[in-house]
C-alpha cells in the first residue's frame, strides 16, 4: 500500500472502473502534488471525466485506490465528508441552482455546512465574486447570466467552500466561443494563486500557459504524463501525437 | 369574465326549463329561504377546513413516502410500491367507512367524525401525492445533486435547498389539481355524518322536498369553491415562476 507522503495530495493508485461490462478506466495510477496543475486530455470518451468524478467520489471505482489528503475514498462517512470538503469541481454544464440568486448560490454551503451566519457568508460571497470579476450580478438569477458569467459564479461557487483542491471537468466546452476566454483567464489566475487544480480540457493554449503536468488518456488509460514543454513539442506515444495534430492543426 | 361565461349557459338553461322549479326554498327574500340559503352555505366551511387539513397531511405524507421511492436500495423502494399500491386500491368511500366504523374496533382509538373523513381523505390522497412528488424529485437534472455535493451539503439540506424548492414549482399544478380533487371527494364524508356541503343539502332535502334545487345550488356551490381554489393556484403559479424569471 502506498503511503501518503507530503508531497502526494491525491494518489491514485491502480484505478479501475466498470459502468455494466463496459471499463471506463484500466489500471490508472497517478500522483498530484500540493499546489500542482494537472491538465487531463484525450479524445472523448477516454475516461478523463470519470477519472476526476472519481476523486471526489461522484463516481465509486470498484478496483484500486485514491488518497485525498491522508484520506482513503471509501463509503464512511468520514471519508466522504472529508473529500467533499477538501475537493471542489466545477462543471461543463455549470450546475448552478436555478431558484437561487448568484449570491444565494455562494452562500448556501458556507452557511449550511461551516454555520457562517448571513453576514460572514456573503461577505466570503462577495469577495470571491470579485475575484472572478461579476460582483456587480449578485442579486441576479443564473439564467438571467451569459454562459461564462454563469460558469464564474460556477468558480466563485466552489471556491467559497475553500478546497485544497479544484477540480474543473470540462468548463469551457458548454460556452460559445467568445465566452471562452473570460472563465480561462480567471482560471488561469486562480492557478497562479497556489491552489492545486486538475483540469479536464481541450483548450491547449490554456495548458501550456498553466500546466505543471499534462496527462494523456486514450480508452481508460493514461498513455503518457509529461511536463507541457515536452508534452507538446516531442510526444512519445503515438496516440498522442495523433490527438495532438488532429486538435492543434485547426 | 371567465366565470361569468361557466355559469351564463346554465343560468339560461335553469331558467329555460319548463320543469316545475320551486326556487321559494332558497329565495333570500323570504325568512324560511333565507334560513335554508344559510343553512347550506354554512357547511362550506367544514368542506375547506377538512380538506385543507387533508391536503396538508396528505403532501407531508406523500413527501415521506416519496423519498423512499427514490432510493437507489431496492429494499427501500419496495417500501413505497407497497405503500402506494395498496392505499391506491381502496376506494375512498371504503375507505371513510372503514376508518369511522372499523378503526375504533381495531386499534380503541374513535376518532370523530371530522378527523376521521380528514384521516381517510389524506390516507388515500398521500399515494397520490407520492407518486406527484417522486415524479417531480426525479425530473430535477442530476447534475443539481453533483453542484450539491461538491459544495458538501448532506442529503438533508440537498433535498430541502436544492432539489425539493426546483420540484415543487414543478409540481405545483399537479398539487392543484389534488386539492380541487380533495374537495370534491370531501362530499363523502357526508355518509358518516359529517355537517359539510352536502350533508347539510341532503339534510335540508329530506324536510323540504325540492331536491332539484337544492342539490342544484349545491353544485353550485362546489363549482365556485373550486373556481376560487383554482384561480389561487393559478396565482400560486405564476408568482412562483416570477421568482425565478
Amino acid at each position: 500500500m502506498e503511503t501518503a507522503t507530503t508531497d502526494t495530495l491525491i494518489g491514485i493508485t491502480n484505478l479501475s472502473k466498470y459502468f455494466g461490462p463496459f471499463q471506463a478506466l484500466k489500471n490508472v495510477s497517478l500522483t498530484v502534488a500540493p499546489g500542482e496543475r494537472v491538465v487531463i486530455c484525450g479524445p472523448s470518451g477516454s475516461g478523463k471525466s470519470t477519472l476526476i468524478r472519481c476523486i471526489n467520489r461522484l463516481e465509486k471505482h470498484e478496483e484500486g485506490e485514491i488518497i485525498v489528503d491522508g484520506t482513503v475514498l471509501n463509503d464512511t462517512r468520514e471519508s466522504l465528508d472529508k473529500v467533499r470538503a477538501n475537493v471542489g469541481m466545477v462543471f461543463q454544464q455549470f450546475n448552478l441552482f436555478p431558484h437561487l440568486t448568484v449570491l444565494e448560490n455562494l452562500t448556501l454551503g458556507p452557511r449550511r455546512v461551516f454555520k457562517l451566519s448571513e453576514k460572514e457568508a456573503r461577505e466570503r460571497a462577495l469577495g470571491y465574486l470579485e475575484r472572478v470579476r461579476i460582483a456587480d450580478q449578485a442579486d441576479k438569477y443564473p439564467r438571467q447570466l451569459s454562459g461564462g458569467q454563469q460558469q464564474r459564479v460556477a468558480i466563485a461557487r466552489s471556491l467559497c467552500m475553500e478546497p485544497r483542491i479544484l477540480l474543473f471537468d470540462e468548463p469551457t466546452s458548454a460556452l460559445d466561443p467568445e465566452m471562452i476566454n473570460e472563465v480561462l483567464d480567471v482560471m488561469a489566475e486562480l492557478a497562479s494563486s497556489g491552489i492545486t487544480m486538475v483540469c479536464v480540457t481541450h483548450e491547449m493554449g490554456f495548458a501550456r500557459r498553466v500546466a505543471d503536468k499534462m496527462v494523456f488518456m486514450d480508452q481508460g488509460e493514461i498513455v503518457e504524463v509529461a511536463d507541457p514543454e515536452t508534452f507538446f513539442t516531442a510526444p512519445k506515444s503515438e496516440r498522442c501525437q495523433d490527438f495532438l495534430q488532429k486538435i492543434l492543426s485547426h | 369574465m371567465k366565470r361569468f361565461l361557466t355559469l351564463a349557459p346554465m343560468a339560461f338553461l335553469l331558467s329555460a326549463c319548463s320543469g316545475n322549479w320551486g326556487w321559494y326554498v332558497v329565495n333570500p327574500t323570504t325568512t324560511s329561504g333565507y334560513n335554508n340559503l344559510y343553512f347550506m352555505i354554512s357547511g362550506a366551511w367544514n368542506t375547506i377546513l377538512m380538506s385543507l387539513t387533508a391536503i396538508l397531511i396528505s403532501v407531508a405524507v406523500g413527501l415521506l413516502v416519496a423519498l423512499p421511492g427514490l432510493s437507489e436500495k431496492r429494499g427501500w423502494r419496495n417500501v413505497n410500491r407497497v405503500y402506494v399500491e395498496i392505499v391506491r386500491s381502496v376506494p375512498i368511500l371504503v375507505l371513510i367507512l372503514w376508518v369511522y366504523y372499523g378503526l375504533p374496533q381495531v386499534t380503541g382509538i374513535t376518532l370523530n367524525v371530522f378527523w376521521a373523513g380528514v384521516f381517510a381523505l389524506a390516507l388515500s390522497d398521500s399515494a397520490f401525492q407520492a407518486e406527484i412528488f417522486r415524479a417531480g424529485i426525479q425530473s430535477i437534472n442530476k447534475g443539481q445533486y453533483e453542484a450539491a455535493h461538491s459544495v458538501s451539503l448532506n442529503y438533508t439540506d440537498t433535498m430541502r435547498f436544492v432539489i425539493l424548492p426546483q420540484a415543487i414549482r414543478r409540481i405545483l399544478p399537479a398539487l392543484g389539481n389534488q386539492l380541487v380533487y380533495m374537495m370534491k371527494m370531501s362530499s363523502l364524508v357526508s355518509v358518516i355524518g359529517m355537517q359539510e356541503l352536502t350533508r347539510k343539502a341532503n339534510e335540508l332535502v329530506v324536510s323540504e322536498y325540492r331536491p332539484l334545487e337544492i342539490y342544484t345550488i349545491l353544485v353550485l356551490e362546489y363549482l365556485v369553491l373550486i373556481l376560487i381554489v383554482s384561480s389561487g393556484v393559478r396565482w400560486l403559479e405564476r408568482r412562483m415562476s416570477d421568482d425565478t424569471n
